[in-house]
């Protein structure tokens, strides 16, 4: 069985991004767009580069649920593709896929898990 | 042998005479048709004769146009009437000297007005009422006059004296030979009910009296009565009956009918065997059937006969509804049948203005007719019961009883037998409109008008088409819904109703009270639309609901940069501005552009260098353009009188004026003005959603065009109208789209969804039939006094400004993936 070690780096503090809606992060080299969905008491992260056009936006974005089991998504403020924010995957269209990242809250402070 | 086409020919351009055509062109191509017409126009509708004084036009009134008749091949010979008609020889003889072979002769030539010999009724001042031009010279009258009657009181004088009303003379009364008001659809209890009704209206009313005699010098003064009582009157419009024109009928020794009317048999047709009569002038069984419905009917079966198929006419369900002057009157089946003959149930609300009477068969299982009053929602499913002898369940109060909900009257529809008759004007079945819902896809009422023509008559039917249409796509699983989206299960509409009658200001608690899940990037631009257009806060305290562009307070562009548009009212701006506006551009090294506003875009800024670009701006004195937000855009303008040779009124300062006023405002989505100085329209006003042009007089006011993908000319709302005016309509025009569009619907759109057209949008306008004119002033009034430029709020706030950066966590960075190229000595954005 295979471990994989997550990182955690330290992003923001909590009170920066705005409730319900998105900021991008940097870490080295990449651009992280962090979601605090206070409405559910989540939080979750994923790459900022929406795979459509292979622009950074996604942290613009305005994100809410869809279907009957409220999955999570985020929608580029682009031309709206929309993507789980769970899996990743993109709502509408099968050939899009977005990378997830894990996130921790503690003391007000929000960490993302890089592998 | 060649074939010879047979030819029809058609004495009458009436409705009944036009649709004759329609319907024999629809069956064959064999014949060749020539119709040959006294009144100068092609066929109108004269039914809704009345709407001529509410804004409709005589070219909305048209049936169709010459051009029509031309494309099919129809000769139409117009204001030259036929004078003799040779039966030995087969020809008609007209006025200007045509004349023409006939292999069938069709008589359509109506009726003319009832005027009664009464002694005097030749002066100045006494009109019919039957023709557009009758009507011109009514409101030309009008003009001079004060007080006006309308001699007869039923369905025809009410319709006059409502146009009477809409002409807005100050006094009106209605005179009736005959004890009660419509004595031929109602009883005397809803005539009383009628009465009062009409009375608080200002209508006065007199019946029971017979009119001996009008006194005046040259012009009508007074009406005397057989009771020896008189009225002072400045105008009288007779509406006592129609007469059939049979002359050229009793010229060519046609059987007539003793009180007049050309005889004829269930196929129409006369004692001459290729001589046929329908609509007004035809007597059948003894009756003249003097509504169009019928006349159709009677088209239908000749168009029939002469193609070798087989119809009858049998006479014709006479019942009607209406709505006079607001008050629904309905009459169908027998109305007046009686104890012992029948069962009756009354419901008199004295309190709410309405009466109902139905008649039921003895053994209760049938209805029999019945009459409506103040309330006529059901009246389609009555009819419908008792034409097609639907069996009435145990309580039969219920269904007088039931109002118009959803829910029952669509199930009520769906349960009519294929065969029934929805649209007696045309006879259109519930078979043949289900089949063009399932077959033909036509999901709209437009859609079904043109697939079968139901709906397209006196429009009567179009509420119970409306539930079919709904009822078939349920049964093939295709609900319609106009829900926002999965989280709410409203139309924008409702929901800001909700909203407003809560007073909610706050997305989440819209979505705990109203809606379900979390939301979505569908709804929360609605809901912050409607949000910013009830309570008009900074949007920025709510950014996270808005859409793309209002995020940031700017158009976000490729690359993910955004674009900086002050506004600049009017496109007025002095050289000093443009100086600045350079000075900036050239500081941030933005792209810069003239867009079709008449204003400035300047392109390439990166979000978080657009506080500061902003902070230069408000202090040179600009404002927030709101290019980025469905609100209000630019009002263009024209050089106009300070300047201009031709111009008429000062454009530039009127635009600036009105862009001044509605700066700010959100709407369903963005709105666009134009104000032009003169007809040469150089501001291309008319094709905004709405256009201001300077008369004479005053202004011209324009509504519902729009550019884009789907360009549409403006539609005329007022005419020389003053600025106070202009503005007052405006206020209320733009209140009523804001409040009542669907989401992302342009006002033309919204014009083109919208029953009754810009004749209903006048209405609601320019008439306050719906009496919300003061309150729609009275919120956009509180829009503008509430208007605060939300770049001054958003470049003063540091909270807000932190927000305007790429990464959270190095603000001060730019977006590296952020790239410009050269083009033309300035930036654009890198491909993508």
């Amino acid at each position: 069985m295979e471990v994989i070690a997550i990182k955690w780096f330290f992003a923001c503090n909590a009170d920066d991004v705005p409730e319900n809606g998105g900021a991008c992060v940097k870490f080295e080299d990449e651009q992280i767009a962090l979601y605090n969905f206070a409405r559910r008491g989540e939080w979750y992260a994923t790459q900022n580069l929406c795979p459509h056009k292979k622009q950074m936006v996604l942290a613009r974005g305005m994100i809410g649920s869809t279907g009957d089991a409220c999955e999570p998504k985020v929608a580029c403020p682009f031309h709206k593709k929309t993507f789980s924010l769970i899996s990743g995957e993109c709502l509408g269209d099968e050939d899009y896929r977005i990378k997830i990242y894990p996130v921790k809250v503690s003391d007000g402070k929000v960490y993302i898990g890089i592998e | 042998m060649a074939f010879e086409k047979r030819t029809v020919v058609v004495i009458g351009n009436g409705m009944v005479g036009y649709k004759f055509c329609e319907k024999l062109l629809a069956k064959s191509k064999n014949f060749n048709i020539i119709v040959f017409g006294e009144e100068s126009r092609p066929a109108y509708d004269r039914v809704h004769l009345s709407e001529y004084f509410n804004g409709k036009t005589a070219d909305d009134l048209s049936l169709s146009t010459k051009e029509w008749y031309q494309e099919n091949g129809i000769k139409l010979y117009l204001g030259d009437p036929v004078q003799e008609i040779d039966r030995e020889n087969k020809l008609v003889h007209s006025l200007h000297g045509i004349r023409r072979r006939y292999d069938y002769l069709v008589l359509a030539t109506g009726s003319s007005a009832f005027v009664p010999d009464i002694p005097g009724v030749e002066k100045d001042g006494v009109f019919v009422y039957r023709t557009i031009e009758d009507l011109e010279l009514i409101k030309s009258y009008a003009a001079k006059s004060r007080s006006a009657a309308v001699m007869g009181g039923g369905l025809l004088g009410l319709e006059a004296a409502k146009a009477l009303l809409d002409l807005g003379l100050p006094e009106t009364h209605i005179i009736e030979f005959a004890p009660r008001l419509m004595p031929r659809q109602v009883d005397s209890m809803a005539s009383l009910l009628l009465q009062s009704k009409l009375k608080k209206l200002g209508l006065q009313m007199h019946l029971n009296k017979s009119t001996t005699q009008i006194h005046g010098a040259e012009k009508i003064e007074t009406l005397q009565f057989g009771d020896n009582t008189s009225l002072r009157l400045d105008m009288l419009v007779i509406s006592a009956g129609i007469r059939p024109r049979d002359e050229l009928a009793k010229l060519c020794r046609l059987e007539v009918g003793t009180r007049g009317g050309i005889v004829v048999n269930e196929q129409l047709q006369t004692n001459d065997p290729d001589i046929f009569a329908i609509g007004e002038c035809a007597l059948y069984n003894g009756m003249i059937y003097g509504l169009v419905a019928p006349g159709y009917e009677m088209a239908e079966v000749v168009a029939s006969y002469l193609c070798d198929v087989q119809k009858s006419f049998t006479g014709f369900d006479m019942s009607t509804k209406l709505k006079l002057i607001g008050v629904d009157v309905a009459s169908f089946g027998d109305p007046f049948i009686n104890e012992p003959d029948c069962h009756t149930i009354v419901v008199e609300d004295t309190n709410k203005g309405i009466y109902k009477r139905v008649n039921i068969s003895k053994d209760g299982k049938y209805l029999l007719g019945g009459i409506l009053i103040g309330d006529a929602d059901n009246y389609n499913m009555l009819l419908q019961t008792v034409n097609n002898k639907l069996v009435l369940p145990p309580d039969p109060e219920d269904i007088i009883f039931g109002s118009r909900n959803g829910a029952n009257e669509g199930a009520g529809v769906m349960s009519l037998p294929e065969d029934a008759l929805i649209c007696s004007c045309e006879a259109v079945t519930k078979g043949a409109i289900c089949s063009a819902v399932k077959e033909e896809s036509c999901t709209t009422i437009d859609g079904i008008k043109k697939c079968t023509k139901a709906g397209t008559g006196c429009g009567g039917c179009v509420p119970m088409v409306k539930d079919l249409i709904g009822g078939t796509m349920k049964e093939q699983g295709m609900y319609v819904q106009n829900t926002v989206c999965e989280h709410f299960d409203y139309s924008r509409q409702e929901l800001l109703d909700l909203i407003k009658i809560n007073k909610v200001k706050d997305y989440d608690e819209v979505l705990d009270q109203f809606g379900k899940g979390d939301g979505c990037e569908v709804c929360k631009p609605v809901v912050a639309s409607i949000l910013a257009s009830l309570w008009n806060d900074v949007i920025l305290k709510q950014d996270t609901i808005q859409d793309s562009n209002d995020r940031f307070l700017a158009n976000i562009q490729k690359g993910g940069s955004y674009s900086v548009v002050p506004r600049i009212p009017g496109g007025e701006i002095t050289p000093d501005k443009l100086i600045a506006l350079g000075t900036i551009a050239k500081k941030y090294g933005l792209y810069t552009k003239i867009t079709g506003g008449q204003r400035i875009d300047m392109f390439g800024a990166h979000v978080n260098d657009l506080p500061f670009i902003w902070e230069e701006l408000i202090d040179e004195g600009f404002e927030s353009g709101h290019a980025y937000g469905k609100a209000l855009r630019t009002v263009k303008s024209c050089v106009g009188s300070t300047w201009c040779r031709f111009g008429l009124h000062d454009s530039v300062s009127f635009a600036i004026e009105v862009e001044d006023r509605y700066k700010g405002i959100r709407a369903p989505h963005k709105i666009k003005g134009g104000v032009s100085g003169c007809i040469r329209e150089c501001a291309e006003a008319q094709s905004k959603d709405f256009g201001i042009i300077a008369t004479e007089k005053g202004w011209n006011l324009f509504v519902c065009g729009n550019g884009g993908s789907k360009p549409q000319h403006a539609l005329l709302l007022a005419t020389d109208i003053d600025k106070e005016t202009c503005i007052k309509y405006l206020d209320r025009f733009l209140m009523f789209y804001i409040k009542t569009a669907d989401p992302l619907t342009r006002t033309a759109t919204w014009l083109n969804k919208m029953e009754g057209g810009i004749t209903y949008l006048k209405n609601v306008v320019v008439n306050d039939s719906l009496g919300i004119g003061e309150q729609l002033e009275a919120e956009m009034k509180g829009l503008v006094n509430t208007y605060k430029c939300e770049w001054k709020e958003a470049v003063n706030d540091q909270e807000f400004r932190k927000r305007f950066n790429h990464f959270v966590n190095a603000p001060k960075a730019k977006d590296p993936s952020l790239q410009f190229e050269e083009m033309r000595g300035q930036i654009k954005a890198k491909e993508w």
